[in-house]
């Protein structure tokens, strides 16, 4: 199927299409009551409960008022509702808000501001500078005469860089008159969610230009939610609009999360429910052969002789009615109400505040605080995460001389800056380097401060240094690059880019001198990829011990080197370089190997040092972490080396002697194959020994992996408590979640940026740093906290006593009802098994609600070990991972306790208190008063503090 | 300090800011031997104590049962028990000995007892209506009432099988030839008779139908004052149970012999139940049970018990 767009077309597509109304909510005023009713009721436990609430309104068999259970139902699912219809209206309030935004387009040939949800497709929308694009358009014009524009597409797929975008080849160079009466048809697929992917073509209308077939790719569109950046204007034809948007299509509402022990709820819910078929069935038999054996010689009864067709049913339908009250219907209410206390103790916990920011912690997700406390593996983010994502220039080494030495910063060197006074040529070359060795867009802000758009943050801190070393890289105009030094401009061309690639380890730049006219290769890469390939005869022993001294401190280096080229050599290499980059077949590893022939016999330039200093308490926190037995994962889209580094400085990995780092790599499926057996063997062995084993993968490697060699490495994931995944994409993270958890493990995962926000919604429990990268996983995540320190306070502390809170709380519901319901049916025994309720509604209902409930919400309250005690000894959290609070065992002692304290309640109430004169009433309330009375003991019993 | 952190002092001074650092003040009972073992033998010296008073106190209650169910139909009815009783025109009238063993005091009760008589039957609980007692006619939902609801096509007063079923025996207690006085005021709750049971509500076309269940009612008491009936009316949780009948208001001393004349109108051989005459004294505690007394003692001596166990492993495995 596709779709054919008219540019510009005010009647025919109207109503084909929808017009740009975005629309998050689940629910309309109608259909609210229906639709929301249907999805409460898809639930067991409201089913359940509907039924009994159902019965009890037939006389001959409800035990008790069946308002009893009519009120509670009515009141859990208002609660409910109204939850829902509150956070439904604020999406209401979030898209009226995008909605009525004022946007230009063309209508009749004259520019308009509309609403954003009256744009059709076909319409030409303008955009300027900072503009939020409203719907996907196809960009056919912007203020660049080359047909260029930037934008920021960070709300699509979380990468902070600038993309630039072109204008499709038939729409280029028409003026701004010309763009207001363009008339054509594009024809696209129909909408889907690739944002990656766009195929279709564009055939501009007679007077315009040719007629031919133009194509179009994603490089030609602008998508919903992107950011205009550093043009001045663009517009483009709206194709999609409105919820059939890319980023529309693969908005899904995220599946609710459900804990490990409500999952555990459940299942002992079922195994209630069971047992009270089980006990109905029983009863119902032994009532209706009571009946016919006994209580019709009772002529005080008064049994018909022939009783109506149902008759059978009535007494298993009565106890029915009277067990039911076995599921307690107060479990959802208090457990959604401590739930939500737990979560406001993290919002309110003055000890996870950022200090810096003064930004609290919060808990977005109210429902899964009892998962933190079961966390088994913890998958983080390096850069961001555990790092400050902070990256300052701190040392060099320029042609032997080591600058930064003594103060710790090389910009406050006097020798370093007495030398860029003295224009003294290594330093100014290796500052151009610096300077234009990267793909770093400046942006002129209004006060006429320069801001630098980097893809990295390595490339950020270099472009800055050098910016404050004067050497100040201006402006980029198309290929024209200007920088300022000590006072003159310099412009340079840039001829290529070699980008950076993870084989080659480097990124290069060609540019022409635009003075003089030379050419000159500028590199910069880690040592490894760049001191081998340096000229005969450069001295590089300095070079290598700077890179040494500086990665013991820790310090990020990148080697920067230059070479000048004879213009033949660059034109014979530049043919060859476009048709590698026009290769169908192999064209990375063709660019690759042409690159290879561009850099070598580099002259070295010098070293710089960069920090990227770990947050506080980073390694304190992973140690306490790892004691109490979370498994930790690192997963970085960083360089191997780097992310070894970081590992070995927050007590991630042991160094040599004590632990051991198993390499998995290879190019190609074989490579990777009998690498990961060979790890595997190595951890097998390893296993039984106290030694930290870690294995180290990257991206590439993981890729075939995950593809060929998944049972392999799943068993290599439960064997492994230490992995560092380096060169991941967003999806791999993923994918890794995914893999853990379906190894049954609970997972968290926590991260900054935007290339976390798939992983840490796939993660049982995400959570978001609000860091630098903006707040993107904030947003996404379950939780989202200011450090990573915060971390082992929200586990060790929070996790834990949720989780310790609502087991009791849980497991305490359960045996109190079950209390009330056992001595129902012991009383039935001496009832003739007619299923007489002993107590009146009104108990029932107080017992369930006010005695019992209430009193118990106390516990959200209780510890049993003080905060310090739990983060000196974090092997306690052992009992919560393994569910040892909650299981079938504990739960059958609950059941067992229930028993016995029915018994005994029941016995002392019939014997003890005036026996053969005890009257139903008297009787009922004795029993009830001893119930209170027990649980109250129970709960003091239980209640640690 | 500065006004901020003067804020902030005071702030954590307060409740609730406390309470959302999860920092409440609390106290944790630390468990050790030294303290299990004194509550241990605290509990054993309160409970045995109280047990002896108690089960003393029960002991010094004196009881006669006395079952007349199958006594008081004459021996050639025996056979079938069921049609003499439901047979009108056979007199049934019946005599007791009663002999007193020891010395009771006045107020002596008299409770007439059922053995497997189902008052908390679920139909026959059911079968009541609170409205109708209070109100009267006036009240006209009766529902619940069924099967005994109407006769005739006018409503019964009182309704349901409850009061249908009325208990009917009547006794008269005669020692040396005179007549005992036998109160038979205030035998049921004041509550009830104050407040559930209508001052100004009658019997009417109650036992009028082709169905008769147990005792007929003046019509011309108000049912306030009909204090058999609420007796009755408080349905008893077990399936034997005793109620009070009325209260001797004189002293038996040992070895007096009491005739009891009865009415054995009431029908319980058709389900094979059984009817006792009890008279009983009471004591502070009330009538004679020595259940409560038993559990204290047991209670006591056991923690008593324990509390010597833990006390010698303590000794013995000294840390």
């Amino acid at each position: 199927m596709k779709r054919f767009v008219y540019i510009n077309d005010d009647e025919s597509s109207q109503e084909l299409y929808c017009d740009n109304r975005i629309s998050n909510r689940k629910y309309t005023v109608l259909n609210f009551l229906p639709k929301n009713l249907w999805e409460q009721f898809s639930r067991f436990m409201n089913q359940y409960f509907l039924l009994i609430a159902c019965l009890q309104l037939w006389s001959l068999i409800t035990p008790v008022n069946p308002a009893s259970t009519w009120g509670p139902l009515i009141f859990i699912f208002a609660v409910s509702a109204s939850k829902e219809a509150w956070d439904d209206y604020n999406r209401y309030l979030s898209d009226k808000k995008a909605n009525e935004k004022h946007i230009w387009v063309v209508r009749q040939g004259i520019r308009k501001h509309i609403q954003a949800q009256d744009i059709h497709v076909g319409n030409i929308v303008w955009l300027r500078e900072n503009d939020e694009v409203p719907c996907d358009l196809v960009l056919i014009g912007t203020s660049d005469t080359q047909g260029l524009c930037y934008v920021e597409t960070a709300a699509l797929d979380g990468e902070t860089d600038l993309k630039t975008r072109v204008i499709p080849s038939a729409c280029m160079g028409m003026d701004f008159e010309l763009l207001h009466k363009i008339k054509g048809v594009i024809e696209c697929p129909n909408p889907d969610k690739d944002i990656r992917r766009f195929d279709a073509n564009l055939r501009l209308f007679p007077p315009f230009i040719d007629n031919d077939l133009c194509p179009l790719t994603i490089k030609n569109t602008l998508l919903q939610s992107c950011y205009l950046r550093n043009t001045e204007w663009a517009c483009g034809v709206a194709v999609y609009t409105g919820n059939e948007t890319k980023l529309g299509m693969s908005r899904g509402i995220p599946e609710p999360k459900l804990t490990a022990m409500d999952a555990m709820i459940d299942k002992l819910t079922g195994a209630i429910f069971v047992f009270q078929i089980v006990v109905v069935m029983v009863l119902g038999i032994a009532g209706n052969v009571w009946k016919d054996t006994e209580a019709r010689k009772q002529w005080y009864v008064l049994y018909p002789i022939e009783g109506p067709w149902y008759e059978l049913l009535v007494i298993p339908l009565r106890f029915e009615l009277l067990c039911s009250i076995m599921i307690p219907i107060s479990i959802k209410v208090s457990l959604d109400l401590v739930k939500s206390l737990y979560a406001k103790f993290i919002d309110w916990d003055s000890e996870m505040i950022d200090q810096d920011t003064g930004i609290p912690s919060h808990a977005t997700n109210t429902a899964i605080s009892e998962d933190l406390g079961q966390v088994e593996y913890i998958l983080t983010d390096k850069t961001g995460t555990l790092t400050e994502n902070r990256m300052i220039f701190r040392r060099c080494c320029i042609s032997g001389i080591f600058y930064g030495n003594e103060s710790g910063d090389a910009l406050k060197d006097v020798k370093l800056l007495n030398a860029v006074a003295g224009s003294s040529p290594d330093v100014v070359r290796f500052l151009t380097v610096m300077a234009i060795c990267n793909t770093v867009i400046p942006i002129k802000s209004k006060t006429g401060a320069i801001l630098y758009k980097a893809q990295s943050q390595d490339e950020d801190a270099l472009v800055n240094a050098a910016a404050r070393l004067h050497m100040v890289y201006v402006n980029k105009n198309a290929n024209i690059l200007e920088i300022r030094f000590n006072g003159s401009v310099i412009q340079y061309e840039v001829l290529e880019t070699l980008e950076f690639t993870s084989d080659r380890k480097r990124m290069s730049v060609v540019v022409k001198d635009c003075q003089n006219g030379k050419i000159v290769l500028l590199s910069k890469g880690a040592d490894e990829a760049i001191l081998p390939y340096a000229y005969a005869g450069q001295q590089t022993r300095a070079l290598v011990e700077a890179v040494e001294q500086y990665a013991q401190l820790g310090l990020r280096t990148l080697c920067l080197a230059w070479r000048e080229l004879k213009e033949d050599e660059y034109q014979e290499w530049s043919l060859m370089f476009k048709e590698a980059s026009s290769t169908l077949v192999d064209r990375e590893w063709r660019i690759a190997e042409v690159c290879q022939r561009l850099e070598h016999d580099f002259e070295v330039l010098g070293v710089t040092a960069i920090e990227d200093r770990l947050q506080d308490g980073v390694p304190e926190t992973i140690e306490t972490l790892r004691k109490a037995g979370i498994n930790f994962w690192m997963l970085t889209g960083d360089k191997q080396n780097t992310a070894i580094q970081i590992a070995l400085s927050c007590n991630f990995i042991s160094p040599e002697p004590k632990g051991q780092l198993l390499l998995i790599d290879g190019k190609t499926e074989g490579e990777v194959c009998r690498s990961l057996e060979r790890v595997l063997l190595t951890m097998r062995i390893t296993s039984s020994e106290p030694k930290d084993v870690a294995f180290v993968v990257d991206g590439w490697a993981l890729e075939i992996a995950l593809k060929h060699y998944r049972k392999a490495f799943t068993e290599l994931a439960i064997l492994s408590r230490t992995a560092i995944c380096c060169r991941v994409t967003p999806s791999q993270k993923a994918q890794l979640v995914e893999l853990l958890k379906s190894c049954d493990y609970r997972t968290l995962a926590i991260g900054d940026g935007g290339n976390d926000v798939r992983m840490i919604q796939q993660a049982d429990i995400g959570v978001g740093i609000s860091g630098r990268e903006g707040l993107q996983a904030a947003r996404a995540a379950d939780y989202s906290i200011g450090k990573f320190r915060f971390l082992k306070r929200l586990i060790l502390v929070h996790g834990r006593y949720s989780y310790n809170r609502t087991a009791f709380l849980s497991q305490y519901s359960f045996y109190k009802s079950l209390v009330i319901c056992f001595i129902q049916i012991f009383f039935s025994f001496i009832s003739g098994v007619s299923g007489t309720s002993l107590f009146n509604s009104v108990s029932l209902m107080a017992y369930n609600v006010f005695y019992t409930s209430v009193p118990v919400l106390v516990s959200v309250l209780d510890k049993d070990l003080s905060e310090g005690t739990v983060m000196q000894h974090p092997q306690i959290l052992v009992y919560c991972q393994a569910g040892r609070l909650l299981n079938p065992s504990t739960f059958a002692g609950w059941f067992g306790r229930s028993l016995f304290h029915a018994i005994v309640v029941f016995v002392i109430t019939i014997h003890a208190y005036a026996f053969e004169k005890s009257e139903m009433e008297e009787l009922s309330m004795v029993a009830l008063s001893g119930c209170i009375w027990l649980q109250a003991f129970v709960v003091a019993l239980e209640t640690n503090s | 300090m500065t006004d901020t952190d003067r804020v902030r002092h005071r702030d954590t001074k307060t409740a609730f800011y406390l309470f959302t650092q999860q920092k409440l003040p609390a106290c944790k009972p630390v468990l050790t031997p030294a303290w299990v073992i004194t509550i241990f033998l605290f509990t054993g010296f309160i409970f045995i104590p109280l047990g002896l008073v108690t089960l003393r106190a029960s002991r010094s209650v004196i009881e006669i049962v006395e079952r007349y169910d199958t006594e008081c139909v004459p021996e050639p009815f025996r056979i079938d028990k069921v049609s003499y009783i439901q047979d009108d025109s056979i007199p049934k009238n019946c005599s007791l000995f009663l002999k007193v063993h020891k010395y009771m005091k006045a107020p002596i009760y008299i409770y007439y007892q059922l053995d497997n008589y189902y008052q908390n039957h679920r139909r026959y609980v059911k079968s009541r209506s609170d409205q109708q007692l209070l109100n009267g006619q006036k009240y006209q939902a009766t529902s619940s009432c069924q099967p005994v609801e109407f006769n005739n096509a006018r409503p019964i007063v009182p309704c349901g099988l409850i009061a249908w079923s009325l208990f009917n025996d009547t006794f008269t207690f005669i020692r040396e030839r005179a007549e005992l006085k036998v109160n038979r005021k205030n035998i049921a709750w004041k509550s009830d008779r104050d407040h559930k049971f209508g001052k100004n509500v009658y019997p009417s076309n109650f036992q009028n139908g082709t169905l008769i269940g147990g005792g007929k009612l003046n019509p011309r008491i108000p049912l306030s004052d009909q204090e058999d009936l609420i007796v009755w009316m408080r349905t008893s949780a077990l399936p034997s149970f005793r109620k009070l009948y009325g209260r001797i208001e004189e002293d038996l001393d040992a070895d007096d012999v009491v005739l009891v004349q009865l009415m054995n109108n009431y029908n319980t051989y058709s389900f094979g139940g059984k009817k006792k005459l009890v008279l009983s004294t009471s004591s502070w505690l009330g009538g004679k049970n020595d259940f409560f007394g038993l559990a204290c003692v047991f209670v006591g001596s056991s923690s008593l018990i324990l509390a010597i166990v833990f006390m010698l492993l303590h000794l013995k495995f000294q840390r």
